[in-house]
């Protein structure tokens, strides 16, 4: 790397005692490129062995990497801690501008460790570090109101980054996400939880550092080729409908998780398509930094208040195919409005809203099945399709009402087993699943992603692959592709790029890129990073207690037919025993 | 002589590709060291104000300049004579919409030059370059994206 680049300051605060240090790390990020290779190692070193997800010890890791700033769509943040909604590694990436701010920062990672006694945010601009009273904003009902207060009371308007949690957050709802610029998430395995037992309600970067590069003339020449691609047809899915794009074709296959997995079709999903949200509904499209594909959609929910004649509202809600599933679908909903009155109280709260839609759908299925009565729900009626109870059921989960509230809190694993229902709780390995019936790859690939079942991995697009050709995959050839495609992607997330440019990203393009930054590297050793990523959280889930061969998942996969067919439980079995044994290979 | 202007604020994304496009110029990667900003209106879900150069007729930044370091662009807007300039700042508490930004490096303003490197790199159409010959008779050049794409 470049003698000096800034991507190697690693900046260390400890919120008990509210102190900071840089430190130089070039031995991190020389030899793992930053992102998910720095973050891991910062993980393991900073995390010791057991801590508690929700104690102290448990460190917040935030790394960027190599291309961050320097290429269009290196524009994502990997956040590492261990999840207290797992108990095990959590990983989740978080766009906006949170990159760019921390690498404009003159930083490559920011690792808080430690506890505030009262809520703190922390200011980071360039090398100075703020702790900045939040009892104001502690307890705001909503997440877009403590952005506006935070906005106002720090500098950096246009570049800096605001990470923050809601309510969820700091009640230490574990799947609480942390919201960064409206919009954007670190959504996954509760990030927004761990803040909140630090009583860290924010996270503020900005900077003026320049990012150096090793030689302009070549920067140049790969940025401009990179740029172009980003204008090509490679893109367009994202840039035009966005990812809401995939809810009619999967629909049409059987793929679309509908009513807690009844089902893999959801009838009447016009509307609540992309082309019916981009139709009646898309307001605005916004990108994350240094991002011209701008795949954010957001919707404009205009609505009559009640009370008073001619007098209206209009919220700018988002929506994205996987929220589309968790919190329409999923809960037999097919009305946008309805998906965005939903989508607008789980994103004011900060919930990850694919937990919370699984957590949803299974409450709603125990209800029918008399596991929970209203006397559990206080008073909340479910019904597939209905926006108004799921709201309050949302509001009573971030309120811990009482106990079965409390339960709900902790995922739908947990729910289930106090209350029963598991074989239709949509949970793999601990977590909830992602949007995908389309066959065994999915499922296996929620069991066993690398992020710990995120749902980023090759499954859907293997199953959709094998169905398009007609042929049955084997086991063993589906297992050793799903390894080999999140070998890479640890390479994608330790520049750090976004997964959506993974069709730009190859190989040969990425070291170009390198190489201008100043990283000298073959194709061979990408591939060498990649497997050393991989394995090192694979040890650290090991060294956490992951137990590869005791993966549960819901009997639920089998009884409703996938896109690929009914998916036959033994044949799954064995396919969960050759992916254990393929991930733990080298 | 054209001028570089904001054709259509509601089309920008905040990707920020314009502003690295401004710095990578002059062999910069950096938000700060460009002269084109760009921020939102109030929070993103209100769009984005795009941040230039207006190209003034009678710029008020080279009135205030005290060592006539800014001199008049054909076309509107100025251009700097760094080696005249002081770094005293005058001009860039004078242009009221902020466009004049500083390179702190060498303490000296960062002058748009209306070059449309940032056009370029808008995939949106939101900025342009516009002729500029006559007051009051600004007609679009039309931009890479505009051309192509009925928005």
């Amino acid at each position: 790397m470049i003698p000096g680049d800034p991507l190697a300051n690693v900046l260390y605060v400890d919120l008990s005692r509210r102190s900071y240090r840089v430190e130089r790390r070039e031995d991190l990020f020389a030899d793992d490129i930053g992102g998910a290779g720095a973050g891991i190692r910062l993980l393991d070193e900073n995390c010791p062995v057991g801590a508690d997800p929700l104690g102290p010890d448990n460190p917040i890791v935030l790394t960027v990497g190599a291309l961050t700033g320097l290429f269009p769509l290196a524009s994502k943040t990997v956040a590492m801690f261990k999840s207290p909604h797992t108990g095990n590694l959590g990983e989740s990436h978080g766009g906006g501008r949170s990159a760019v701010a921390i690498r404009s920062a003159g930083l490559g990672a920011i690792v808080i460790t430690g506890a505030s006694s009262s809520p703190v945010w922390i200011a980071v601009h360039g090398h100075d570090v703020f702790f900045r009273d939040a009892d104001t904003v502690w307890g705001m009902s909503s997440l877009f109101t403590v952005g506006r207060v935070i906005r106002d009371n720090e500098p950096g308007a246009g570049v800096r980054s605001i990470m923050r949690i809601g309510r969820a957050g700091e009640e230490m709802v574990s799947y609480a996400c942390v919201t960064t610029e409206t919009y954007r998430h670190f959504g996954r395995l509760g990030l927004g939880a761990v803040f909140g037992s630090k009583k860290l309600k924010a996270l503020v970067v900005s900077g003026a550092e320049v990012i150096p590069t090793a030689d302009p003339k070549a920067y140049k020449r790969t940025y401009k080729e990179l740029f172009a691609a980003t204008q090509s047809d490679v893109m367009r899915k994202y840039h035009d409908l966005g990812t809401a794009e995939n809810v009619t074709p999967l629909n049409a296959i059987g793929g679309l998780p509908t009513r807690n997995l009844l089902s893999g079709r959801m009838p009447d999903t016009e509307r609540i398509s992309g082309e019916g949200l981009a139709a009646h509904y898309l307001g605005r499209r916004l990108a994350c930094a240094h991002c011209p594909v701008g795949c954010i959609h957001i919707a404009a929910l205009r609505e009559p208040y009640t009370d008073d004649p001619y007098f209206y509202k209009t919220r700018m809600i988002s929506y994205d195919y996987e929220p589309i599933f968790s919190l329409g679908t999923l809960l037999g909903i097919n009305d946008p409005e309805c998906y965005l009155r939903l989508m607008e109280t789980v994103e004011a709260l900060g919930l990850d809203c694919m937990s919370a839609g699984a957590v949803l759908a299974w409450a709603t299925e125990a209800m029918e099945h008399g596991l929970i009565t209203e006397n559990d729900t206080d008073g909340v009626h479910l019904v597939w399709g209905e926006d108004a109870p799921y709201r309050a059921m949302v509001r009573g989960i971030v309120d811990g009402k009482n106990d079965f509230y409390l339960a709900l809190r902790r995922g739908v694993a947990f729910a289930a087993q106090q209350y029963g229902g598991e074989d239709f709780a949509l949970s793999f390995a601990g977590h909830e699943m992602a949007g995908y019936h389309t066959g065994p790859a999915a499922h296996l690939g929620f069991l066993f992603g690398a992020r710990h079942s995120h749902c980023d991995n090759a499954g859907y697009s293997l199953d959709q692959t094998a169905l398009m050709s007609g042929a049955t995959v084997p086991l063993e050839e589906m297992a050793r592709s799903l390894v080999a495609e999140e070998r890479w992607r640890q390479v994608l997330s330790s520049l750090v790029v976004c997964f959506f440019a993974r069709g730009i990203y190859k190989p040969e393009q990425t070291c170009a890129a390198l190489a201008s930054a100043g990283f000298d590297v073959a194709p061979a050793d990408l591939d060498a990073l990649g497997r050393r990523v991989y394995r090192a959280k694979y040890d650290f889930k090991l060294r956490e207690g992951f137990d590869p061969a005791a993966v549960a998942y819901p009997d639920r996969i089998f009884a409703t037919r996938s896109a690929a067919g009914l998916i036959d439980r033994a044949e799954f079995a064995r396919a969960v025993s050759v992916m254990s044994a393929e991930v733990l290979a080298d | 002589m054209t001028r570089l202007d904001v054709l259509d604020t509601d089309r920008c994304v905040g990707c920020q590709c314009c502003i690295f496009a401004c710095a990578r110029r002059n062999d910069d990667v950096s938000l700060s060291l460009a002269c084109i900003k760009v921020r939102s209106a109030g929070g993103i879900s209100r769009g984005f104000r795009v941040i230039v150069c207006r190209a003034c007729e009678d710029p008020p930044c080279a009135k205030v300049c005290p060592e006539d370091a800014l001199t008049l662009r054909k076309g509107g807007g100025v251009t700097l004579i760094p080696e005249l300039c002081i770094g005293c700042g005058l001009c860039r508490q004078a242009c009221i919409v902020g466009a004049i930004h500083w390179d702190s490096r060498i303490n000296k303003p960062l002058i748009c030059i209306h070059c449309g490197t940032c056009a370029l790199h808008c995939p949106y159409g939101v900025l342009g370059l516009v002729r500029n010959d006559r007051p009051g008779a600004l007609a679009a050049v039309p931009s890479r994206k505009a051309s192509h794409d009925p928005g």
